[in-house]
Protein backbone atom coordinates (compact mmCIF):
# COMPACT_ATOMS: atom_id res chain seq x y z
CA UNK A 1 0.00 0.00 0.00
CA UNK A 2 1.35 3.57 -1.02
CA UNK A 3 2.50 5.97 1.74
CA UNK A 4 1.67 9.35 1.26
CA UNK A 5 4.46 11.16 3.44
CA UNK A 6 2.72 14.06 4.63
CA UNK A 7 0.55 11.80 7.08
CA UNK A 8 0.83 9.95 10.42
CA UNK A 9 2.33 6.43 9.77
CA UNK A 10 -1.05 4.45 8.85
CA UNK A 11 -3.23 7.68 8.77
CA UNK A 12 -4.15 7.15 5.12
CA UNK A 13 -6.01 3.63 5.24
CA UNK A 14 -8.30 5.44 7.48
CA UNK A 15 -8.91 8.55 5.62
CA UNK A 16 -11.59 7.49 3.76
CA UNK A 17 -13.14 4.96 6.08
CA UNK A 18 -16.06 7.50 7.19
CA UNK A 19 -16.58 6.96 11.58
CA UNK A 20 -19.93 8.33 11.37
CA UNK A 21 -19.31 11.01 13.81
CA UNK A 22 -18.56 14.47 12.67
CA UNK A 23 -16.39 15.35 15.14
CA UNK A 24 -12.07 15.94 14.11
CA UNK A 25 -11.34 15.28 17.50
CA UNK A 26 -13.13 12.13 17.45
CA UNK A 27 -11.23 10.97 14.63
CA UNK A 28 -7.90 11.95 15.52
CA UNK A 29 -8.62 10.50 18.60
CA UNK A 30 -9.45 7.15 16.81
CA UNK A 31 -6.68 6.92 14.15
CA UNK A 32 -3.65 9.60 15.68
CA UNK A 33 -4.24 9.90 19.26
CA UNK A 34 -0.95 11.49 19.43
CA UNK A 35 -1.59 14.56 18.23
CA UNK A 36 -4.55 15.49 20.54
CA UNK A 37 -3.40 17.37 23.54
CA UNK A 38 -3.97 16.78 26.84
CA UNK A 39 -3.43 12.66 26.35
CA UNK A 40 -0.33 12.45 27.42
CA UNK A 41 1.19 10.06 30.27
CA UNK A 42 0.81 11.92 34.02
CA UNK A 43 3.70 13.88 34.42
CA UNK A 44 6.13 12.85 36.82
CA UNK A 45 5.97 16.20 39.07
CA UNK A 46 3.23 18.68 38.69
CA UNK A 47 4.11 21.74 36.32
CA UNK A 48 2.86 24.92 35.81
CA UNK A 49 4.09 27.43 37.61
CA UNK A 50 7.25 28.14 35.27
CA UNK A 51 5.33 27.34 32.35
CA UNK A 52 4.59 30.72 30.51
CA UNK A 53 0.83 32.23 31.47
CA UNK A 54 -1.53 33.92 29.98
CA UNK A 55 -3.62 36.44 31.95
CA UNK A 56 -6.49 38.81 31.60
CA UNK A 57 -9.26 38.59 28.73
CA UNK A 58 -12.53 40.28 29.01
CA UNK A 59 -16.15 40.07 26.94
CA UNK A 60 -18.98 42.38 26.94
CA UNK A 61 -22.00 41.92 24.79
CA UNK A 62 -23.12 45.20 23.05
CA UNK A 63 -26.06 46.06 20.16
CA UNK A 64 -26.40 42.99 18.11
CA UNK A 65 -22.70 41.87 19.31
CA UNK A 66 -20.54 41.33 21.33
CA UNK A 67 -16.85 42.09 21.91
CA UNK A 68 -13.60 40.69 23.00
CA UNK A 69 -10.32 42.11 24.11
CA UNK A 70 -7.04 40.90 25.68
CA UNK A 71 -3.85 42.27 26.92
CA UNK A 72 -0.95 41.57 25.86
CA UNK A 73 1.40 39.90 28.28
CA UNK A 74 2.07 36.25 29.39
CA UNK A 75 4.30 35.94 32.11
CA UNK A 76 6.11 33.13 34.34
CA UNK A 77 5.96 33.43 38.48
CA UNK A 78 7.46 37.21 38.29
CA UNK A 79 8.94 36.93 34.77
CA UNK A 80 7.73 38.35 31.88
CA UNK A 81 7.85 35.94 29.20
CA UNK A 82 6.29 37.36 26.51
CA UNK A 83 5.45 41.36 25.83
CA UNK A 84 3.33 40.38 22.43
CA UNK A 85 1.18 37.32 23.31
CA UNK A 86 -1.90 36.67 21.63
CA UNK A 87 -4.81 35.16 23.67
CA UNK A 88 -7.76 36.07 21.25
CA UNK A 89 -8.66 33.55 18.70
CA UNK A 90 -11.18 33.75 16.36
CA UNK A 91 -12.43 30.57 16.29
CA UNK A 92 -15.02 30.39 13.05
CA UNK A 93 -17.03 33.48 11.14
CA UNK A 94 -19.05 34.14 13.96
CA UNK A 95 -17.13 32.91 17.82
CA UNK A 96 -14.08 33.96 19.54
CA UNK A 97 -12.37 32.58 22.35
CA UNK A 98 -9.57 33.82 25.03
CA UNK A 99 -7.36 31.65 27.08
CA UNK A 100 -6.76 32.38 30.45
CA UNK A 101 -3.79 29.93 32.07
CA UNK A 102 -0.84 28.10 30.86
CA UNK A 103 -0.34 29.26 27.54
CA UNK A 104 0.92 26.68 25.51
CA UNK A 105 -1.90 24.24 26.52
CA UNK A 106 -4.07 26.94 25.41
CA UNK A 107 -2.84 27.69 22.44
CA UNK A 108 -2.80 24.08 21.60
CA UNK A 109 -6.68 23.85 22.15
CA UNK A 110 -7.50 27.02 20.82
CA UNK A 111 -5.83 25.23 17.47
CA UNK A 112 -8.10 22.17 17.80
CA UNK A 113 -11.52 23.66 18.83
CA UNK A 114 -10.97 25.66 15.54
CA UNK A 115 -10.29 22.81 13.49
CA UNK A 116 -13.35 21.11 15.21
CA UNK A 117 -15.76 23.95 14.17
CA UNK A 118 -14.77 23.97 10.46
CA UNK A 119 -14.92 20.59 10.14
CA UNK A 120 -18.29 20.14 11.30
CA UNK A 121 -19.34 22.78 9.13
CA UNK A 122 -17.71 21.26 5.77
CA UNK A 123 -18.81 17.92 6.83
CA UNK A 124 -22.54 18.56 7.41
CA UNK A 125 -22.91 21.66 5.41
CA UNK A 126 -24.24 23.73 8.46
CA UNK A 127 -22.29 26.21 10.84
CA UNK A 128 -22.84 24.08 14.82
CA UNK A 129 -25.57 25.91 16.90
CA UNK A 130 -23.95 28.85 19.84
CA UNK A 131 -25.46 26.25 22.47
CA UNK A 132 -23.32 23.19 20.16
CA UNK A 133 -20.29 25.07 20.05
CA UNK A 134 -20.40 26.57 23.73
CA UNK A 135 -20.52 22.47 24.92
CA UNK A 136 -18.21 21.15 22.75
CA UNK A 137 -15.62 23.64 24.03
CA UNK A 138 -16.61 21.93 27.02
CA UNK A 139 -15.79 18.53 26.43
CA UNK A 140 -12.70 19.58 25.33
CA UNK A 141 -11.83 21.32 28.42
CA UNK A 142 -13.56 18.65 30.68
CA UNK A 143 -10.55 16.26 28.12
CA UNK A 144 -8.06 18.53 29.86
CA UNK A 145 -9.24 18.05 33.66
CA UNK A 146 -6.05 15.11 34.65
CA UNK A 147 -3.58 18.05 32.91
CA UNK A 148 -5.19 20.95 35.02
CA UNK A 149 -4.60 18.27 38.14
CA UNK A 150 -1.35 18.83 37.13
CA UNK A 151 -1.21 22.58 36.88
CA UNK A 152 -1.91 22.81 32.97
CA UNK A 153 -4.68 24.70 33.67
CA UNK A 154 -6.40 26.26 30.69
CA UNK A 155 -9.85 28.31 30.91
CA UNK A 156 -10.96 29.99 28.05
CA UNK A 157 -14.01 32.64 27.48
CA UNK A 158 -16.25 31.81 24.65
CA UNK A 159 -18.20 34.62 22.69
CA UNK A 160 -20.29 33.88 19.75
CA UNK A 161 -22.72 36.10 17.60
CA UNK A 162 -25.94 33.95 17.67
CA UNK A 163 -27.49 34.94 14.49
CA UNK A 164 -30.77 33.09 15.98
CA UNK A 165 -31.02 35.95 18.28
CA UNK A 166 -29.34 38.23 17.08
CA UNK A 167 -27.30 38.64 19.60
CA UNK A 168 -24.35 38.69 21.22
CA UNK A 169 -23.68 35.82 23.87
CA UNK A 170 -21.11 35.17 26.25
CA UNK A 171 -19.97 31.59 27.81
CA UNK A 172 -17.49 30.83 30.87
CA UNK A 173 -15.54 27.54 32.16
CA UNK A 174 -14.17 26.32 34.99
CA UNK A 175 -11.19 23.73 34.60
CA UNK A 176 -14.10 20.64 34.70
CA UNK A 177 -15.76 21.99 32.49
CA UNK A 178 -18.83 24.20 31.87
CA UNK A 179 -19.95 26.15 29.72
CA UNK A 180 -22.20 28.74 32.01
CA UNK A 181 -23.75 31.39 30.05
CA UNK A 182 -22.96 34.76 31.70
CA UNK A 183 -24.93 37.78 30.89
CA UNK A 184 -23.70 41.41 29.63
CA UNK A 185 -20.24 40.82 30.29
CA UNK A 186 -17.70 38.45 31.63
CA UNK A 187 -13.31 38.36 32.45
CA UNK A 188 -10.85 35.32 33.30
CA UNK A 189 -7.61 35.19 34.49
CA UNK A 190 -5.31 36.78 36.92
CA UNK A 191 -6.76 40.63 36.39
CA UNK A 192 -10.10 39.48 36.18
CA UNK A 193 -11.13 40.95 39.52
CA UNK A 194 -10.09 44.43 38.58
CA UNK A 195 -11.57 44.13 35.46
CA UNK A 196 -14.57 43.02 36.93
CA UNK A 197 -14.72 45.90 38.85
CA UNK A 198 -13.93 48.43 36.21
CA UNK A 199 -16.71 47.16 33.51
CA UNK A 200 -19.14 46.63 35.82
CA UNK A 201 -19.19 50.36 36.42
CA UNK A 202 -18.93 51.40 33.01
CA UNK A 203 -20.68 48.74 31.38
CA UNK A 204 -23.83 49.95 29.58
CA UNK A 205 -26.50 47.37 28.01
CA UNK A 206 -27.05 47.69 23.68
CA UNK A 207 -23.85 50.27 23.71
CA UNK A 208 -22.17 50.36 20.64
CA UNK A 209 -19.51 48.41 19.50
CA UNK A 210 -17.35 51.11 19.96
CA UNK A 211 -18.22 51.82 23.19
CA UNK A 212 -18.45 48.36 24.73
CA UNK A 213 -14.71 48.68 23.14
CA UNK A 214 -13.64 51.24 24.70
CA UNK A 215 -15.26 50.03 27.89
CA UNK A 216 -12.95 46.90 28.02
CA UNK A 217 -10.20 48.71 27.17
CA UNK A 218 -10.65 50.83 30.76
CA UNK A 219 -11.42 47.61 32.37
CA UNK A 220 -8.27 45.91 30.52
CA UNK A 221 -5.96 49.31 31.73
CA UNK A 222 -7.37 48.82 35.30
CA UNK A 223 -6.51 45.46 35.73
CA UNK A 224 -3.39 45.83 34.70
CA UNK A 225 -2.40 48.69 36.88
CA UNK A 226 -3.46 46.23 40.01
CA UNK A 227 -2.23 42.98 38.52
CA UNK A 228 1.28 42.57 38.01
CA UNK A 229 0.73 39.85 35.38
CA UNK A 230 -1.37 42.11 33.25
CA UNK A 231 -0.21 44.23 30.97
CA UNK A 232 -1.14 47.51 29.86
CA UNK A 233 -1.03 49.31 26.65
CA UNK A 234 2.79 49.26 25.43
CA UNK A 235 3.13 52.23 24.11
CA UNK A 236 6.90 53.11 23.32
CA UNK A 237 7.03 49.42 21.26
CA UNK A 238 3.36 50.24 19.99
CA UNK A 239 1.57 46.89 21.53
CA UNK A 240 -1.76 47.37 22.20
CA UNK A 241 -4.63 44.98 23.22
CA UNK A 242 -6.08 42.19 20.84
CA UNK A 243 -9.74 43.45 19.96
CA UNK A 244 -12.46 40.94 17.90
CA UNK A 245 -15.96 42.51 17.52
CA UNK A 246 -18.07 40.05 16.34
CA UNK A 247 -21.56 41.31 14.92
CA UNK A 248 -24.12 39.72 12.36
CA UNK A 249 -20.86 41.01 9.83
CA UNK A 250 -19.07 38.50 11.06
CA UNK A 251 -15.38 38.06 13.30
CA UNK A 252 -13.79 41.65 12.74
CA UNK A 253 -10.06 41.77 14.97
CA UNK A 254 -9.73 45.89 14.91
CA UNK A 255 -6.86 46.82 12.95
CA UNK A 256 -3.74 48.05 15.42
CA UNK A 257 -4.55 51.47 14.46
CA UNK A 258 -7.74 51.75 15.13
CA UNK A 259 -6.87 50.16 18.89
CA UNK A 260 -4.30 52.44 18.80
CA UNK A 261 -6.63 55.53 18.65
CA UNK A 262 -8.65 54.07 20.96
CA UNK A 263 -5.58 53.86 23.33
CA UNK A 264 -4.73 57.09 22.97
CA UNK A 265 -8.15 58.65 23.90
CA UNK A 266 -8.21 56.63 26.92
CA UNK A 267 -4.75 57.72 27.51
CA UNK A 268 -5.06 61.26 27.60
CA UNK A 269 -8.36 60.91 29.81
CA UNK A 270 -6.21 59.45 32.39
CA UNK A 271 -3.18 62.29 32.33
CA UNK A 272 -6.08 64.02 34.38
CA UNK A 273 -7.80 61.23 36.18
CA UNK A 274 -5.31 58.26 36.49
CA UNK A 275 -8.04 56.04 37.89
CA UNK A 276 -10.11 56.06 34.42
CA UNK A 277 -13.39 57.71 34.21
CA UNK A 278 -15.68 57.73 37.46
CA UNK A 279 -19.40 56.32 36.91
CA UNK A 280 -22.25 59.21 38.51
CA UNK A 281 -23.49 57.89 41.88
CA UNK A 282 -26.95 57.73 41.47
CA UNK B 1 -0.55 -24.16 -20.71
CA UNK B 2 -4.01 -23.52 -20.13
CA UNK B 3 -5.73 -20.49 -18.96
CA UNK B 4 -7.90 -21.37 -15.46
CA UNK B 5 -11.53 -21.23 -15.99
CA UNK B 6 -12.79 -17.86 -16.19
CA UNK B 7 -9.55 -16.22 -17.10
CA UNK B 8 -10.03 -12.42 -18.35
CA UNK B 9 -7.01 -11.09 -19.50
CA UNK B 10 -6.18 -8.17 -17.63
CA UNK B 11 -6.11 -5.69 -20.12
CA UNK B 12 -9.64 -6.71 -21.02
CA UNK B 13 -10.91 -6.81 -17.51
CA UNK B 14 -9.40 -2.75 -17.32
CA UNK B 15 -11.30 -2.14 -20.50
CA UNK B 16 -14.33 -3.41 -19.51
CA UNK B 17 -14.27 -1.21 -15.89
CA UNK B 18 -13.25 1.84 -17.69
CA UNK B 19 -16.52 1.62 -20.10
CA UNK B 20 -18.45 0.75 -16.91
CA UNK B 21 -17.33 4.15 -15.47
CA UNK B 22 -17.88 5.95 -18.21
CA UNK B 23 -20.90 5.15 -18.86
CA UNK B 24 -22.21 5.48 -15.33
CA UNK B 25 -20.27 9.43 -15.41
CA UNK B 26 -21.98 9.94 -18.90
CA UNK B 27 -25.14 9.63 -17.21
CA UNK B 28 -24.95 12.67 -14.81
CA UNK B 29 -24.80 16.66 -15.80
CA UNK B 30 -21.81 18.32 -16.10
CA UNK B 31 -19.97 20.94 -14.17
CA UNK B 32 -17.39 23.71 -14.84
CA UNK B 33 -14.42 25.16 -13.13
CA UNK B 34 -12.57 28.50 -14.86
CA UNK B 35 -10.83 31.03 -13.57
CA UNK B 36 -12.01 34.98 -13.40
CA UNK B 37 -10.25 37.90 -11.99
CA UNK B 38 -10.44 37.11 -8.14
CA UNK B 39 -10.35 33.94 -8.30
CA UNK B 40 -11.81 30.38 -9.06
CA UNK B 41 -15.65 30.09 -10.21
CA UNK B 42 -17.39 26.70 -9.80
CA UNK B 43 -20.23 26.16 -11.58
CA UNK B 44 -22.52 22.77 -11.29
CA UNK B 45 -26.19 21.93 -12.57
CA UNK B 46 -27.52 19.88 -9.76
CA UNK B 47 -31.22 19.39 -9.18
CA UNK B 48 -30.24 18.73 -5.28
CA UNK B 49 -30.69 21.25 -2.83
CA UNK B 50 -29.03 19.50 0.03
CA UNK B 51 -26.74 16.74 -2.07
CA UNK B 52 -23.82 19.15 -2.74
CA UNK B 53 -21.69 18.77 -5.47
CA UNK B 54 -19.36 21.48 -4.79
CA UNK B 55 -18.08 21.88 -1.51
CA UNK B 56 -15.06 23.52 0.81
CA UNK B 57 -11.69 21.17 1.62
CA UNK B 58 -10.24 23.99 2.93
CA UNK B 59 -8.70 27.58 3.56
CA UNK B 60 -7.58 28.08 -0.27
CA UNK B 61 -9.29 24.64 -1.82
CA UNK B 62 -12.19 23.84 -3.38
CA UNK B 63 -13.95 20.40 -4.86
CA UNK B 64 -16.35 20.02 -7.70
CA UNK B 65 -17.34 16.64 -8.16
CA UNK B 66 -19.64 14.20 -11.01
CA UNK B 67 -20.95 11.01 -10.74
CA UNK B 68 -22.22 8.46 -8.27
CA UNK B 69 -23.15 10.69 -5.03
CA UNK B 70 -22.09 8.55 -2.06
CA UNK B 71 -18.75 7.80 -3.86
CA UNK B 72 -17.48 11.71 -4.44
CA UNK B 73 -19.17 12.11 -0.72
CA UNK B 74 -16.83 9.43 0.24
CA UNK B 75 -14.04 11.10 -1.39
CA UNK B 76 -14.93 14.56 -0.11
CA UNK B 77 -14.84 13.97 3.27
CA UNK B 78 -11.65 11.76 2.96
CA UNK B 79 -10.44 14.86 1.55
CA UNK B 80 -11.71 17.41 4.29
CA UNK B 81 -9.73 14.64 6.72
CA UNK B 82 -6.39 14.58 4.89
CA UNK B 83 -6.66 18.73 4.82
CA UNK B 84 -7.75 18.85 8.46
CA UNK B 85 -5.15 16.58 10.00
CA UNK B 86 -2.59 17.75 8.29
CA UNK B 87 -2.95 21.46 8.59
CA UNK B 88 -3.53 20.87 12.46
CA UNK B 89 -0.60 18.46 12.35
CA UNK B 90 1.93 21.16 11.05
CA UNK B 91 0.64 24.78 9.76
CA UNK B 92 -2.33 25.49 7.98
CA UNK B 93 -0.06 26.82 4.52
CA UNK B 94 1.09 23.69 4.26
CA UNK B 95 -2.10 22.25 2.86
CA UNK B 96 -2.22 22.19 -0.55
CA UNK B 97 -4.39 20.90 -3.76
CA UNK B 98 -1.14 19.39 -5.32
CA UNK B 99 -1.13 16.77 -2.45
CA UNK B 100 -4.64 16.21 -2.18
CA UNK B 101 -4.96 15.73 -5.89
CA UNK B 102 -2.47 12.91 -5.31
CA UNK B 103 -4.41 11.74 -2.66
CA UNK B 104 -6.86 11.24 -4.58
CA UNK B 105 -4.88 9.80 -7.52
CA UNK B 106 -3.69 7.14 -5.25
CA UNK B 107 -6.82 6.00 -3.89
CA UNK B 108 -8.50 6.10 -6.92
CA UNK B 109 -6.25 4.76 -8.65
CA UNK B 110 -6.23 1.67 -5.96
CA UNK B 111 -9.81 1.10 -6.33
CA UNK B 112 -9.90 0.92 -10.31
CA UNK B 113 -7.23 -1.85 -10.49
CA UNK B 114 -8.23 -3.57 -6.71
CA UNK B 115 -11.81 -3.33 -6.41
CA UNK B 116 -14.59 -5.01 -8.77
CA UNK B 117 -16.36 -1.93 -9.55
CA UNK B 118 -14.60 1.24 -10.09
CA UNK B 119 -15.78 4.64 -8.71
CA UNK B 120 -17.89 6.77 -11.14
CA UNK B 121 -16.68 9.90 -10.35
CA UNK B 122 -14.98 12.84 -11.79
CA UNK B 123 -13.46 15.65 -9.92
CA UNK B 124 -11.46 18.80 -9.46
CA UNK B 125 -9.86 19.56 -6.97
CA UNK B 126 -8.53 23.93 -7.30
CA UNK B 127 -6.69 25.77 -5.13
CA UNK B 128 -6.79 30.21 -5.40
CA UNK B 129 -2.94 31.59 -4.85
CA UNK B 130 -1.98 35.45 -4.47
CA UNK B 131 -2.63 35.53 -8.06
CA UNK B 132 -4.43 34.33 -10.97
CA UNK B 133 -0.80 32.79 -12.38
CA UNK B 134 -0.54 30.73 -8.57
CA UNK B 135 -4.33 29.61 -9.32
CA UNK B 136 -3.88 25.36 -9.55
CA UNK B 137 -6.65 23.49 -11.11
CA UNK B 138 -6.52 19.62 -11.57
CA UNK B 139 -8.61 17.20 -12.84
CA UNK B 140 -8.99 13.21 -11.63
CA UNK B 141 -10.76 10.66 -13.58
CA UNK B 142 -11.98 7.20 -12.36
CA UNK B 143 -9.02 5.75 -12.77
CA UNK B 144 -6.83 7.47 -10.61
CA UNK B 145 -5.24 10.03 -13.40
CA UNK B 146 -4.75 13.91 -12.75
CA UNK B 147 -4.46 16.17 -15.54
CA UNK B 148 -2.87 20.09 -14.39
CA UNK B 149 -5.55 22.02 -15.65
CA UNK B 150 -5.13 26.25 -16.90
CA UNK B 151 -8.14 28.79 -16.77
CA UNK B 152 -10.96 26.03 -17.56
CA UNK B 153 -12.31 22.82 -17.14
CA UNK B 154 -15.48 21.23 -17.17
CA UNK B 155 -16.10 17.77 -15.71
CA UNK B 156 -19.20 15.20 -15.98
CA UNK B 157 -21.42 13.41 -18.85
CA UNK B 158 -21.02 15.89 -22.12
CA UNK B 159 -17.41 17.04 -20.73
CA UNK B 160 -16.14 17.25 -24.11
CA UNK B 161 -18.96 19.65 -25.53
CA UNK B 162 -19.36 21.69 -22.55
CA UNK B 163 -15.46 22.23 -22.61
CA UNK B 164 -16.36 23.77 -26.16
CA UNK B 165 -18.17 25.42 -25.15
CA UNK B 166 -16.82 27.26 -22.33
CA UNK B 167 -13.80 27.84 -24.52
CA UNK B 168 -15.29 29.54 -26.72
CA UNK B 169 -16.83 31.63 -24.09
CA UNK B 170 -13.41 31.60 -22.15
CA UNK B 171 -10.93 34.63 -21.77
CA UNK B 172 -8.25 35.57 -18.99
CA UNK B 173 -9.21 38.19 -16.29
CA UNK B 174 -12.75 37.92 -16.97
CA UNK B 175 -15.14 39.60 -14.15
CA UNK B 176 -17.39 37.39 -12.12
CA UNK B 177 -20.74 38.01 -13.71
CA UNK B 178 -18.97 37.40 -17.12
CA UNK B 179 -17.37 34.03 -15.92
CA UNK B 180 -20.41 32.97 -14.19
CA UNK B 181 -22.96 33.73 -17.32
CA UNK B 182 -20.11 32.14 -19.36
CA UNK B 183 -19.97 28.98 -17.25
CA UNK B 184 -23.84 28.73 -17.11
CA UNK B 185 -23.92 29.35 -20.81
CA UNK B 186 -21.30 26.44 -21.63
CA UNK B 187 -24.08 24.30 -19.15
CA UNK B 188 -26.28 24.94 -21.43
CA UNK B 189 -27.76 23.09 -24.23
CA UNK B 190 -27.41 24.51 -27.51
CA UNK B 191 -30.94 25.92 -28.59
CA UNK B 192 -32.08 24.05 -24.86
CA UNK B 193 -32.96 25.98 -21.83
CA UNK B 194 -30.99 27.31 -19.52
CA UNK B 195 -30.79 25.68 -16.04
CA UNK B 196 -33.41 27.42 -13.75
CA UNK B 197 -31.25 29.29 -11.13
CA UNK B 198 -32.56 26.78 -8.44
CA UNK B 199 -30.87 24.20 -10.45
CA UNK B 200 -27.46 26.07 -10.68
CA UNK B 201 -25.01 25.25 -7.38
CA UNK B 202 -22.59 27.88 -7.49
CA UNK B 203 -19.92 28.73 -5.61
CA UNK B 204 -16.14 30.91 -5.75
CA UNK B 205 -12.91 30.45 -4.19
CA UNK B 206 -12.25 34.27 -3.68
CA UNK B 207 -8.59 35.18 -2.84
CA UNK B 208 -9.67 38.77 -1.77
CA UNK B 209 -11.68 37.39 1.38
CA UNK B 210 -9.97 36.99 4.73
CA UNK B 211 -9.22 33.58 6.01
CA UNK B 212 -11.14 30.70 4.02
CA UNK B 213 -11.89 31.73 0.59
CA UNK B 214 -14.66 29.53 -0.21
CA UNK B 215 -17.70 30.71 -0.84
CA UNK B 216 -21.10 29.74 -1.76
CA UNK B 217 -23.61 32.42 -3.93
CA UNK B 218 -27.19 31.33 -3.48
CA UNK B 219 -30.67 33.59 -3.65
CA UNK B 220 -30.60 37.25 -4.47
CA UNK B 221 -27.04 37.64 -4.46
CA UNK B 222 -26.78 34.67 -7.12
CA UNK B 223 -29.57 35.78 -9.42
CA UNK B 224 -28.41 39.45 -9.58
CA UNK B 225 -25.01 37.99 -10.91
CA UNK B 226 -26.92 35.52 -13.59
CA UNK B 227 -28.75 39.27 -14.65
CA UNK B 228 -31.88 37.51 -13.56
CA UNK B 229 -33.33 40.58 -12.33
CA UNK B 230 -34.92 41.75 -15.89
CA UNK B 231 -36.18 45.09 -15.36
CA UNK B 232 -33.11 46.83 -13.72
CA UNK B 233 -31.64 46.01 -17.63
CA UNK B 234 -34.26 47.19 -19.38
CA UNK B 235 -33.28 51.08 -17.93
CA UNK B 236 -29.74 51.82 -19.23
CA UNK B 237 -28.18 54.78 -17.28
CA UNK B 238 -26.63 57.30 -18.59
CA UNK B 239 -23.68 57.53 -16.21
CA UNK B 240 -23.21 53.26 -16.12
CA UNK B 241 -23.86 53.32 -19.61
CA UNK B 242 -20.58 50.77 -20.17
CA UNK B 243 -21.23 48.99 -17.56
CA UNK B 244 -24.81 46.73 -18.37
CA UNK B 245 -23.03 46.45 -21.81
CA UNK B 246 -20.40 44.17 -20.32
CA UNK B 247 -22.09 42.68 -17.52
CA UNK B 248 -24.94 41.50 -20.40
CA UNK B 249 -28.01 40.98 -18.29
CA UNK B 250 -29.10 38.83 -21.73
CA UNK B 251 -26.08 36.68 -22.39
CA UNK B 252 -26.74 33.66 -20.33
CA UNK B 253 -28.86 31.90 -23.57
CA UNK B 254 -27.10 33.71 -26.10
CA UNK B 255 -24.38 32.18 -27.43
CA UNK B 256 -22.90 34.78 -29.66
CA UNK B 257 -23.17 37.66 -26.96
CA UNK B 258 -20.90 40.21 -26.14
CA UNK B 259 -18.91 38.63 -23.07
CA UNK B 260 -16.85 36.55 -26.09
CA UNK B 261 -15.01 39.07 -26.96
CA UNK B 262 -12.17 39.23 -25.76
CA UNK B 263 -11.18 35.41 -26.38
CA UNK B 264 -8.28 35.50 -27.88
CA UNK B 265 -8.20 31.05 -28.84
Amino acid sequence: MATHRDLPTGMLSNLFLDTGSPSFTEFLGNYAPDLLPGRRDALATPAGADLPHATTIVAATCAGGVVMAGDRRATSGNMISQRDVEKVWRTDDFSCMGIAGTASSGIEMARLYKVELEHYEKREGRTLSVEGKANRLATMIRGNLPMAMQGLVVVPLFAAYDPEEGKGRIFSYDVAGGPYEQRNYHMIGSGSIFARGSLKKLYREDAEPQEAVLACLQALYDAADEDSATGGPDVTRSIWPIVAVITEEGFNRLPDEEVAGLVRTMLDGRMNRPDGPIAPLR
Amino acid sequence: MSMPFGYVPAEQQMRDKADYARKGIARGRSSVVLQYEHGILFVAHNASRALHKISEIYDRIGFAAVGRYNEFEALRLGGIRYADVNGYTYDRGDVTARGLANLYAQSLGMIFTESIKPYEVEIVVAEVGRSAEEDEIYKLTFDGSVTDEHGMVAIGGQAEAVAGRLKERYHDGMTLPEALQAGVAALTEPDGERPPTSQMEVAVLDRNRPHRKFLRLTGARLERLLGDTAPKAAEPEPPAAEEPKNSGPDAPTAPDGDIDTGSGD
